[in-house]
């Protein structure tokens, strides 16, 4: 629960792109030191540290995209399929739109329901264009937009643990990517839950 | 966050306005065109920093942001290279002058400095399309002996003490040093991915990139913009190199004029 007090106190104090005032109760390299603003499916505003306290894998995607963004959700849902209940619980998903544009709660929202998307877990999310380049940036996904109004965008599943802090990374999509879902599932360990 | 940075800045964001030149609007043939071989660019007017961003004006800055100190910076920002050139985290020291153009900058710091200036970093295009302009001519690309210019910088070592800023002459929009001393972020350093257009191919590279490719080079005997792109699309947004800086642009509504 100590946790949850910290994410409290951190989201009064996040104001700038690098808080520094809470740069302490951070690891370094944690990706919750890059401060954005998150709009999900509900039309709710949160930060990147959302999850904080749980292991989470983060993606970029587009919701008209025709062939790959359908298949990275589905390999994400496979993934959880093999973990045990107890272990799904704790998971957290997020998606990032680099669409905003185009990719309101509403169309976030009509993703979700296709895609029956757990969204007590996972969140899809869109931002400005300028923090969207930054969540990219963090994440090490590389897209562009296209004249004909598609994205060209590389797949990585990112996976981080409850600090924000990058555990593996996985660009093997369709199919299980085994070192990505041993990370996941090592995340889980009760060794690690103490911390 | 751009407005909440924005309260941040500095008094003298006036004068760094006065700095800014504008350029365009405009259209031009890109050497990484959008979709066909021969797309034509448009290129809304904008402006952009008349040098790039030096030491001193960098420090100030640190000054005023401390987060942005080397020693403060996180590393999710900065890798362990960043102002390593500098003496001290708060100091130049005597081999830095202050009118040099800033390096060990990563992107991240490089976005922080211009959004704190209620400017961002320039797009990819809209360098591109300023840096095609010699002194008389918005696009003198064509020009053989422009290009070797350039091309010569590139051979020359890069061992040398790099010059102050503002020592070469204006180009057509009154703006200097966009080739022959550092190589300078864009924003969108991460989106100039180069590949042919494989979407009518499928395959597996049709899984990494949705919607994938379309992007070619073009212009091949600009071989010296697309050395840069090649360069920019390699970096992480954390590193920082001894010849990489930035300059900052802004749209020309935002600001004042």
């Amino acid at each position: 629960m100590k946790a949850r007090y910290v994410y409290a106190v951190v989201f009064v104090m996040a104001v700038s792109i690098s808080a520094s005032a809470y740069a302490s109760e951070l690891p370094e390299t944690s990706i919750y030191h890059l401060q954005v603003e998150l709009t999900d499916q509900h039309g709710t505003t949160q930060s990147l540290d959302t999850y904080r306290g749980h292991p989470v894998v983060l993606s970029m995607f587009y919701a008209t995209c025709p062939y790959v963004c359908p298949v990275l959700i589905s390999t994400i849902q496979r993934m959880e399929r093999k973990l045990s209940a107890d272990e799904r619980a704790k998971l957290r998903v997020i998606l990032v739109s680099v669409d905003p544009e185009t990719d309101t709660p509403e169309v976030l929202s009509q993703v979700a329901a296709k895609h029956r998307i757990d969204l007590d877990r996972w969140q899809l999310a869109r931002a400005t264009p300028q923090d969207v380049r930054k969540i990219a940036a963090v994440l090490g996904v590389k897209y562009r937009k296209l004249p004909d109004g598609e994205f060209s965008h590389t797949s990585i599943l990112t996976l981080v643990d409850a600090d924000g802090v990058v555990r593996a990374h996985s660009a093997k999509i369709p199919g299980i990517d085994d070192s990505f879902f041993q990370a996941i599932s090592g995340i889980m360990m009760p060794a690690y839950d103490q911390k | 966050m751009m407005v909440l940075l924005a309260v941040t800045a500095f008094a003298a964001a006036d004068d760094f306005r006065g700095r800014m030149a504008t350029v365009g609007p405009g259209e031009f043939h890109s050497v990484i065109p959008e979709g066909k071989k021969d797309a034509v660019i448009d290129i809304p007017v904008f402006q952009l920093d008349q040098r790039p961003v030096t030491n001193g004006e960098f420090l100030d800055f640190t000054n005023a942001n401390p987060q942005w100190q080397r020693s403060n910076a996180v590393r999710l920002f900065v890798d362990a290279s960043y102002l390593s050139h500098w003496e001290t985290a708060i100091e130049l020291g005597p081999d830095v002058d202050a009118e040099q153009p800033l390096i060990n900058v990563s992107w991240f710091a490089a976005t922080a400095y211009c959004e704190a200036h209620g400017a961002r970093l320039p797009r990819w295009y809209e360098w591109e399309f300023a840096a095609a302009a010699d002194k008389t001519h918005a696009d003198a690309r064509d020009d053989p002996l422009w290009r070797q210019q350039i091309l010569n910088w590139y051979a020359t070592p890069g061992s040398k003490a790099l010059s102050l800023v503002g020592q070469r002459a204006e180009n057509f929009y009154g703006i200097q040093d966009l080739h022959g001393l550092v190589w300078e972020w864009v924003a969108d350093y991460n989106a100039l991915l180069v590949a042919d257009d494989n979407r009518e191919q499928g395959g597996a590279d049709k899984l990494k990139f949705c919607g994938a490719g379309a992007i070619s080079m073009e212009r091949k005997e600009d071989y010296a913009v697309l050395m840069r792109v090649a360069m920019l699309s390699s970096l992480e947004a954390a590193y920082t190199t001894q010849n990489l800086g930035f300059r900052c642009a802004a749209d020309l509504s935002e600001g004042s004029q």
